[in-house]
């Protein structure tokens, strides 16, 4: 394993008594995307969740197992959560944009993290804002509130603002599953996009979508990691028949 | 048959008392009005009162109970703030916290008049700062504070998790995304409930007969210095508010107009109230809109 | 400027040595908001202690019973020897919140019943603010009318002089209709659809679904709201003192002068000098109603679980 490798070892996660994670060990190489995939409750959001140890917010939840991240593994109680954090951009599921205006948005966790001079600020904003292909639709209005713009604006604001921070990996909870055909599409050119610069993991109940912008993909269910493999191959030829079923849609 | 009867017959006693809350309402609201308006007047707001002669105002008392109200929620707000954000993000659920919830209900169960004597016991004589404004805001505060702190907790309760989730996810500390994050979020219904709870800090009276006391200095409106005892702004003053100064002339007045200055005094208090309680509703409104920049 | 951070980074943590921004950050605010915690925590046991102290010193130093305080029927602090029978004003305290309580608790069932079943949108718009009005009006201004149209009223219509237990209870059921209104009205709002949907299916009347159904499920809140109600009244001062007449003995009508823990101490405290076996009666007084408050928390929890099971 390489030093700036970002891996899973063994990680178990439990609610309580539950388990909800069994013993998962993933590989995510850099820059390319890997889609989470599985029936509801198979424990994918769970996992993604636990890369940037947001699980921590749930009393009863409990992580084993190591994940490794550029060195270090942030499984550990010593770790500093809020460094790490800032390493790692999350996107939800449903956008969250703050109740602050469109510039202060993307601004504001740059600023916390030591961007003071104001140019450099304005052009960073605008730098992020132009990557998420937001600025030629919000220049005119960008100190006007967020919570303005579109569902799909909002979301695509949402990955400007975790750009700010200059993370390397970038987690995706179902980004574009509360979004029409139009704005989906725009946020999936985005991903495509991004992975240039971003190690991408993301979580999908789209097939088609982790088929068309996922470099690799795993299936997870009931917990348990079952397959993970090239896009291609999962989708042409996977060895497992559970996998198969379930990308044929015989089930979840 | 006899079923329907019934049905209507509770049904109209239902109503009936509905009908008779709100004459009940209407009618106290009605009387303070009849009897208070005709006797307030510019002169009545702002002059001294007359301890045995007519046609004294309530001036002094009007701006005690202003003041007095500013200097209490100076006290209150950032203590209820911090208390309620520990409630809401920092409790780990465990006796500890089941503790400290049984400490605001009692806190927010003693009698006024209760914390009041404490007001005088430790306040003004063990602390020794007198029959004084403080002393008036300090107990206030005790008596005021539980409210903040629950209305605090519950309105960053409401606050989506994702907000919070955003703001950690961003790499922030937890108190930076409480104080960045969820608190401009939450801040319309806490603005709301502050306003409210001011309307119930500016009619309070038990608490303050033994902390601010029953009577002013002789004021001297054009002296601003805080620091002579005759100023206005001293607040180390003894100072008689609206509402104590309803009490007083009711138990012990003199003056022969004594009924019409308590009138005139309660109208004035609860139109204050009224308006605190409409003022509240808008403002809460207003600041939501502009936050949330919603036309 | 890199925008792009390319590789998967380590932590720059190692870099500094002082304690990180976010971390002092952090720390300070926790230590602000466990501060004001703390100053709750004091408060609430310095009153306790202050007050306990205080209203413990007459049966400790000065040989006052217990029982004579408890029990006695005559409060003569200037009587040679002077006699501290508080009886009279827990009567009062008593007599005057519960039958606050009584007249209360029906009109509030009903303001409910009414927000909730019979008209909800007239409720909604004219009813509740109407209830939110009347608990925002300070309890002085309350004391006010009762002098001034409570009491004449009852001066001519009954015999007496129209202060009394009556006159002081009328004011209070006015005052604590709000509480019990309010806790009752969450507590119908809250009640699952199907629950009365299902009656109303098997063909019952408004009133029989209302009275078989609903009201069985709803009677701990309702008592929860009727006994938060009774704690309100029983603490209230300045209204009470008003309209009660303050006559320091029990009363043989509802129509007699009489007083209570709240009256006599608003009364005789400014009066006393400090540490005077007179003035720590009076903070025995202010002992019992702060064991009361103890009390009625104690029996707003017992029944809020209750309300939960």
């Amino acid at each position: 394993m390489s030093h700036n490798a970002f891996y899973t070892k063994n990680l178990s996660v439990y609610y309580g008594e539950k388990q909800a994670v069994r013993k998962v060990s993933m590989e995510f190489p850099n820059r390319e995307v890997v889609a989470l995939i599985g029936p509801s409750g198979c424990g994918k959001s769970t996992f993604l969740r636990s890369l940037n140890r947001m699980n921590d917010l749930i009393p009863a939840a409990r992580i084993e197992g190591e994940v490794w991240i550029g060195g270090d593994n942030i499984c550990d109680p010593n770790t500093d959560v809020v460094r790490l954090r800032q390493r790692i951009g999350m996107v939800w599921q449903r956008a969250n944009p703050f109740h602050k205006s469109i510039y202060e948005n993307v601004a504001f966790g740059a600023r916390y993290h030591g961007t003071r001079n104001r140019k450099e600020l304005a052009a960073l904003v605008e730098q992020c804002l132009r990557k998420t292909a937001l600025w030629d639709e919000v220049k005119d209005r960008l100190h006007q509130s967020a919570l303005a713009l579109s569902g799909g604006q909002q979301q695509r604001l949402c990955i400007a603002r975790s750009l700010a921070v200059r993370p390397s990996i970038l987690l995706m909870d179902e980004p574009a599953s509360a979004l029409d055909p139009v704005s989906t599409a725009k946020i999936e050119e985005l991903i495509a996009e991004l992975k240039k610069d971003y190690s991408i993991v993301i979580v999908t109940h789209n097939m088609q979508q982790a088929a068309r912008i996922s470099d690799k993909t795993a299936f997870f269910f009931l917990g348990d990691l079952i397959e993970y493999d090239d896009t291609q191959k999962m989708f042409t030829n996977p060895t497992r028949k559970s996998t198969d079923d379930y990308i044929s849609g015989r089930f979840g | 048959m006899r079923a329907k009867t019934i049905d209507r017959i509770a049904t109209g006693v239902i109503v009936a008392v509905a009908v008779l809350i709100m004459a009940v309402l209407a009618s106290l609201i009605g009387y303070l009005l009849f009897r208070g308006l005709p006797h307030i007047s510019w002169h009545f707001l702002t002059s001294f009162p007359q301890a045995i002669k007519a046609g004294g105002g309530i001036g002094p008392q009007l701006f005690n109970s202003i003041f007095l109200l500013v200097l209490t929620m100076i006290i209150t707000i950032p203590l209820g703030l911090g208390a309620g954000i520990y409630m809401s993000e920092y409790a780990k659920r465990g006796p500890i916290t089941n503790f400290i919830r049984l400490v605001v209900e009692v806190l927010s169960s003693f009698p006024s008049i209760v914390v009041g004597l404490f007001g005088l016991l430790v306040i003004v004589n063990t602390f020794n700062l007198g029959y004084s404004l403080l002393s008036g805001a300090l107990a206030l505060t005790v008596f005021n504070l539980p409210m903040m702190v629950r209305l605090t907790e519950q309105s960053l309760r409401s606050v989506p998790q994702e907000q919070k989730e955003a703001g950690l996810a961003l790499g922030m500390s937890r108190w930076k995304t409480i104080t960045s994050v969820m608190l401009p979020v939450a801040l319309p219904s806490i603005v709301t409930g502050t306003v409210l709870a001011a309307g119930r800090v500016f009619g309070e009276a038990a608490a303050l007969l033994f902390t601010a006391g029953m009577s002013s200095p002789r004021l001297d409106f054009t002296d601003w210095n805080p620091l002579h005892p005759t100023s206005p702004l001293n607040p180390m003053r003894p100072a008689e508010t609206l509402a104590v100064h309803i009490w007083k002339i009711n138990s012990e007045g003199l003056a022969p107009d004594a009924g019409e200055i308590a009138a005139g005094a309660s109208a004035v208090l609860v139109i204050t109230i009224l308006l605190f309680n409409l003022g509240a509703r808008w403002f809460g409104r207003v600041l939501y809109r502009k936050l949330t920049a919603s036309k | 400027m890199n925008l792009p951070a390319s590789e998967v980074r380590s932590a720059p943590a190692a870099k500094e040595r002082r304690i990180p921004k976010h971390l002092a950050e952090e720390w300070r605010g926790r230590t602000y908001v466990y501060l004001c915690v703390l100053i709750m925590i004091v408060t609430i046991f310095s009153i306790v202690y202050f007050i306990a102290s205080r209203g413990l010193a007459p049966f400790i130093s000065h040989g006052v019973s217990v029982s004579e305080m408890m029990f006695g029927l005559e409060w003569r602090p200037d009587g040679e020897p002077a006699v501290f029978g508080a009886l009279p004003f827990l009567f009062g305290s008593f007599s005057t919140s519960l039958l606050a309580a009584v007249i209360a608790a029906p009109l509030g069932l009903c303001a409910s019943l009414f927000m909730t079943e019979i008209m909800p949108k007239l409720g909604k718009t004219v009813l509740q603010p109407g209830i939110e009005l009347l608990a925002g009006i300070p309890s002085v201004v309350y004391g006010f009318v009762g002098l001034s149209v409570i009491v004449p009223f009852l001066r001519d219509v009954f015999p007496g002089l129209g202060v009394g237990v009556l006159a002081g209870s009328l004011v209070l059921s006015i005052m604590i209709l709000p509480t019990v209104t309010t806790v009752s009205t969450d507590a119908l709002r809250s009640l699952p659809r199907g629950l009365k949907e299902g009656s109303m299916a098997l063909g019952a009347t408004r009133w029989q679904t209302i009275s078989r159904i609903i009201l069985p499920t709803l009677l701990p809140s309702l008592l929860t709201g009727v006994v938060l109600g009774i704690a309100r009244a029983f603490g209230e001062a300045l209204a009470v003192q008003m309209v009660i007449g303050n006559a320091p003995h029990i009363p043989h009508s509802l129509f007699e002068s009489a007083a209570t823990l709240t009256s006599i101490i608003t009364l005789s405290m400014g009066n006393t000098t400090s540490g005077s076996l007179h003035n720590n009666a009076l903070w025995s007084l202010a002992l019992m109603l702060l064991l009361m408050t103890f009390v009625f928390v104690f029996v707003v929890r017992m029944l809020e679980r209750r309300v939960k099971r």
